[in-house]
């Protein structure tokens, strides 16, 4: 019943670290081109950014099978990408081009991948959880096995839906992971401010379901934690709990006064920023050079401008294709 | 199935506005039948259709402004069944009733206007309030002659003026342009004739009597009959001659302008038949509701400038004719007869023709034949 | 003097949390955030985390909360982050809030405020863009306010907390940084629709985002010699007829302007009474400019061509003259 976690992560091996360290930075630095382009005027409406918080999904990601579903918030490029959107594609959609992965009608908030069976981007905060437990619920019938990974912030659980998502899901065993990003932060309002109960753990064990823990920050921890939950799921039938305790080392969206938060909590949660955490243990363990790590932000570096590049000289929508993708053409069959 | 175009009702003749549908679908009309009232810059003008067949759909609906070959509805050929899927045009049900603003009808009520006659300035050709306004103030007889165009323009008869204006200075360009014209004057003694006319209308009313203007119509008529390249139109593949002397009268227009409609088969006519015809053809100019044949058929001109008082009028063709015949003032002048000067009756006629279809040698035997016509209207 | 929507708004606030104990403020962010669009921004400091209540992200809660404190006793003011979001709450304002003044026979009064942002124009996307006002407009039982002037956002506020029964006031989100003199008077009422400016040959209703646009397009016609009145709906239920029918009466011909869907909008809702009460004025069909029937993208190109602009607005109103 309890939360179990790990109390060290478990050594990992080199090749996977590596990919891990190259998908946090790949993560990290298109974004940081995002905000770059969002000064710039390039990238428009909301942008939420995942910077420090890449552990998460880059763990839990490399963590699932192929065929699994995933779910998620407005908080979304890292899991898009690392799910295989090309990032041309979600930098396309940032720039509101046709060949953006959401031919640009959803921007940052509303990455969509249907071949990956990526569900996408939602912004109404816990909008996703009912959702994945219904993806859930159709594949149990169809006797599919698959797991529905639902992301979501701390702030979500506060929403009915997630309750009301947590007790079907438990109620009828249906095979979802509930991956609850716990950034300590509902938008301004921290934990304290929005929980009765802040052992999240406890509070989704209410609805006698497995639940897990762990450090957010540690992307070792995370792919371990993920897995082993993952697993469960897939073989039990039966929805599981994952808190992946993380911070956001930027403001909501792209710019608040940070009123609700000290400058001093923000530093002291970057030194223990994932990134800089992996390459320096790997480093610490010969695993990594200095070179080798320069190497492989370059070639992130690459692929960040290439996809800026392709972005840029994509095409618009004509406004002749406005009301286009509201219904199914005419013919197509349910 | 046909189309029905709107015809070209006159060389200057661009563009109209349907006034009104005179059919429905599902109507039969037969040849000649007048079908639409269409609004030229001239006139209000009946057009005739000249196919007989089953209306099937209006495709224009009253108040559109419309280029000349415009298919303004689709017929079936006798006989003919309408397909079976109704076509996807404009819906016919909106000509069933003319479009009067619900503020315009009710004014319309309060001031007595008759609505329905309107030409609606509205969107869609609707009859506004302005127009109901406009109307009254004018007064009944002005009511119909409200000219198409914008909601805003102050003073709608000016523009119908300006209109007009535009379309002669069109035709008369086109014609000064590309017709090489020639001209020749003759003076005929009228004693004959005004002796004739004085008998004829002895004891008849002033309006019933006989005018010198029937017999130069009837004259003029006969005349081309022997000169037939006098008689036709000049168009892109050269002379057309035309057997029928449709001969065009020039009708000055109360608000400025003027229009030459044609008196059809006038050499086969009796002078008192054309004496009808002409008084009601004058009356239906004025009023502004010609059959679209009568503004396209005439095959010459037959201007008279008489009553205004001018020795002679040397006119300009009326593209596409090829002649024009000009009368000026009938009057008693010096005459020299069998070598001795009395005074005589003369008009003097006046022949513009077009080089390109006959020379002055013919156009001379022309006019000798116009006068010695004159010299028997008993004949005539 | 000159000031911003989001000040008026805020002094209105200010003003209602000084005059009544019983008057609070909550929602997701109105403490310590500052407020979504900093409307309460120093409120926490001032009033204290009693009366300036962050809520959890729990719409329908805290909603529901509100129609309950109301009916305590209180004069709760709910902020709900736009209209989007309101829709979790939808419940508690649709079944609750608006009905239990009849359902119980009229014993039980619920004088509680709620505020929403609403509106496009900024690249939100499909979830943050919409404008369900109309949605609002169809419960009786409740009064829905549109402030589209920074004299309606100071002074709309006040008559609104005075009202025993529920009122729900949309602040289009564009609006904030909106910038203008605050009339000396600017006290008003919730009742009536406002002519923004007088003309002769045609009325344009518009509200909250769309009204500025009908403003534009009306300066942009008088250059052309087109005199166009705008009126300015204000209050979006109960609808004031009378001053709809009236400025119909003057001028015969209507436009109506509304950035929620055309079909089913208030659009439609006014065009329907302006045929119902003065159809025999009408000196031409009734014209609607409204968004396009699509989610709204987030392409900006697309964006604007899916909401109302000043450009559609100037069209609607020379079909509506055919000039």
């Amino acid at each position: 019943m309890s939360a179990k976690r790990k109390s060290a992560a478990p050594s990992l091996d080199k090749a996977l670290a590596l990919r891990l360290l190259k998908d946090m930075l790949r993560i990290r630095r298109m974004e940081e081109k995002c905000a770059e382009l969002y000064g710039e005027g390039e990238i428009r409406g909301f942008l939420h950014l995942y910077i420090g918080e890449e552990a998460c999904a880059t763990g839990a990601v490399h963590a699932l099978d192929a065929e699994d579903n995933v779910v998620a918030t407005y908080r979304e490029h890292g899991h898009a990408l690392l799910r295989g959107v090309p990032m041309k594609a979600i930098m396309a959609e940032m720039f509101g081009k046709v060949s953006g992965c959401s031919r640009g009608r959803g921007g940052s908030m509303h990455l969509f991948d249907a071949t990956r069976r990526f569900y996408g981007g939602n912004a109404i905060v816990a909008g996703g959880l009912p959702l994945a437990a219904g993806l859930a619920l159709a594949d149990k019938m169809q006797g599919i096995k698959r797991v529905s990974v639902c992301f979501f912030g701390e702030g979500a659980m506060a929403e009915g839906a997630f309750h009301e998502a947590m007790n079907l899901a438990a109620l009828w065993q249906l095979p979802v992971l509930f991956c609850c990003e716990n950034n300590l932060y509902a938008m301004g309002t921290a934990l304290a401010r929005s929980e009765s109960q802040v052992d999240l753990c406890v509070k989704a064990a209410s609805y006698d379901m497995a639940t897990f823990r762990a450090d957010g920050m540690d992307v070792g921890e995370v792919f371990a934690a993920t897995a082993k939950a993952a697993q469960q799921v897939r073989d039990g039938g039966a929805p599981v709990f994952l808190e992946l305790q993380t911070y956001r080392f930027r403001a909501h969206s792209m710019f608040d006064p940070e009123l609700y938060r000290d400058k001093a909590e923000v530093e002291k949660w970057k030194e223990r920023g994932p990134i800089h955490s992996l390459s320096a243990r790997l480093k610490a363990a010969r695993q990594l050079t200095e070179k080798q790590f320069l190497a492989l932000d370059a070639e992130v570096g690459v692929e960040v401008d290439e996809a800026v590049a392709f972005a840029a000289a994509a095409d618009r929508e004509p406004v002749s294709a406005l009301l286009e993708d509201v219904y199914s053409p005419p013919g197509a069959g349910a | 199935m046909f189309e029905f175009k709107l015809p070209s009702l006159g060389a200057d003749m661009e563009e109209g506005k349907l006034l009104e549908w005179l059919v429905r679908p599902g109507d039969s009309v037969g040849k000649g039948q007048v079908v639409a009232v269409v609004d030229t810059s001239k006139a209000a003008v009946d057009v005739e259709i000249w196919h007989k067949g089953t209306v099937h759909a209006l495709l224009v609906r009253p108040g559109e402004r419309i280029p000349v070959g415009t298919v303004l509805a689709t017929l079936l050929e006798p006989g003919e069944m309408a397909p079976a899927a109704p076509q996807a045009q404009k819906p016919a049900a909106s000509t069933a009733r003319k479009r009067i603003s619900p503020a315009a009808r009710r004014r319309a009520e309060a001031l007595g206007v008759d609505s329905v006659a309107l030409i609606g300035t509205g969107a869609d050709g609707a009859v506004t309030l302005a127009d109901v306004e406009r109307a009254a103030a004018a007064g009944p007889a002005a009511a119909p002659a409200v000219p198409a165009g914008q909601a805003r323009r102050p003073v709608p008869a000016a523009d119908r003026q300006a209109e007009t204006r535009r379309a002669i200075g069109a035709a008369m360009s086109r014609s000064k342009r590309e017709i090489p014209h020639y001209y020749l004057l003759e003076t005929i003694p009228l004693a004959h004739a005004q002796q004739w006319l004085a008998e004829v209308n002895k004891g008849r009313p002033i309006a019933a009597r006989m005018l010198l203007a029937v017999l130069q119509i009837k004259a003029v008529a006969r005349a081309v009959k022997k000169y037939p390249e006098m008689n036709g139109y000049f168009r892109d593949d050269g002379f057309e001659p035309v057997d029928a002397a449709h001969v065009g009268v020039a009708i000055s227009l109360r608000q400025g302008g003027l229009i030459a409609p044609a008196v059809h088969d006038a050499e086969r006519k009796p002078l008192e038949q054309l004496m009808r015809e002409l008084a009601d053809l004058v009356k239906r100019t004025r009023a502004g509701s010609l059959r679209s044949s009568e503004l396209t058929d005439a095959t010459i001109t037959l201007t008279n400038l008489g009553e205004q008082g001018v020795e002679a009028v040397v006119g300009v063709i009326h593209p596409p004719q090829v002649a024009l015949v000009g009368f000026g003032l009938a009057a008693p002048r010096p005459w020299v007869e069998d070598g001795e000067l009395c005074v005589m009756p003369t008009v003097t006629a006046s022949l513009a023709a077009d080089h390109r279809v006959s020379d002055g040698h013919r156009g001379a035997l022309f006019l000798a034949e116009l006068r010695e016509l004159l010299q028997q209207p008993q004949d005539l | 003097m000159k000031m911003s929507y989001r000040e008026a708004m805020r002094a209105a606030l200010h003003e209602a949390l000084e005059r009544d104990p019983r008057v609070f403020l909550m929602g997701e962010d109105v403490g310590r955030y500052g407020g979504t669009y900093a409307v309460s921004r120093g409120f926490l400091e001032e009033f204290g985390p009693e009366r300036i209540r962050d809520t959890p992200l729990s719409e329908l809660g805290f909603v529901g909360a509100g129609v309950g404190a109301a009916l305590g006793g209180m004069r709760p003011i709910v902020e709900v982050m736009t209209v989007n979001f309101s829709l979790l709450a939808l419940d508690q304002i649709v079944n609750s809030a608006a009905l239990l003044r009849h359902m119980s026979g009229g014993q039980l009064s619920v004088p509680l405020v709620v505020r929403m942002a609403t509106g496009a124009g900024r690249q939100l996307a499909a979830q943050h863009s919409h404008s369900l006002e109309n949605w609002y407009a169809h419960i009786p039982g409740i009064r829905v306010l549109a402030p589209a002037t920074i004299g309606d956002a100071r002074g709309m506020l006040r008559p609104a907390l005075a009202d025993p029964d529920p009122v729900v006031i949309f602040e289009h989100a564009q609006l904030y940084n909106l910038e203008a003199e605050l009339p000396d008077d600017w006290r008003c009422d919730i009742a009536r629709a406002a002519i923004r400016r007088a003309g002769a040959q045609v009325s344009v209703f518009a509200w909250a985002g769309c009204l500025s646009k009908a403003l534009q397009a009306a300066d942009e016609l008088a250059a052309e010699g087109v005199d166009v009145e705008v009126v300015d709906l204000r209050v979006l239920r109960p609808l004031d007829a009378e001053t709809i029918a009236a400025s119909v009466r003057k001028t015969h011909r209507a436009v109506v302007v509304d950035e929620c869907w055309k079909s089913g909008s208030l659009a439609a809702e006014v065009v329907a009474r302006i045929v119902e009460d003065c159809f025999y004025e009408l000196d031409a069909p009734v014209a609607r400019v409204c968004s396009e029937e699509v989610p709204i993208p987030y392409a900006r190109h697309l964006e604007e061509a899916a909401l109302p602009q000043v450009s559609k607005i100037v069209a609607a109103v020379r079909s509506v003259l055919n000039v």
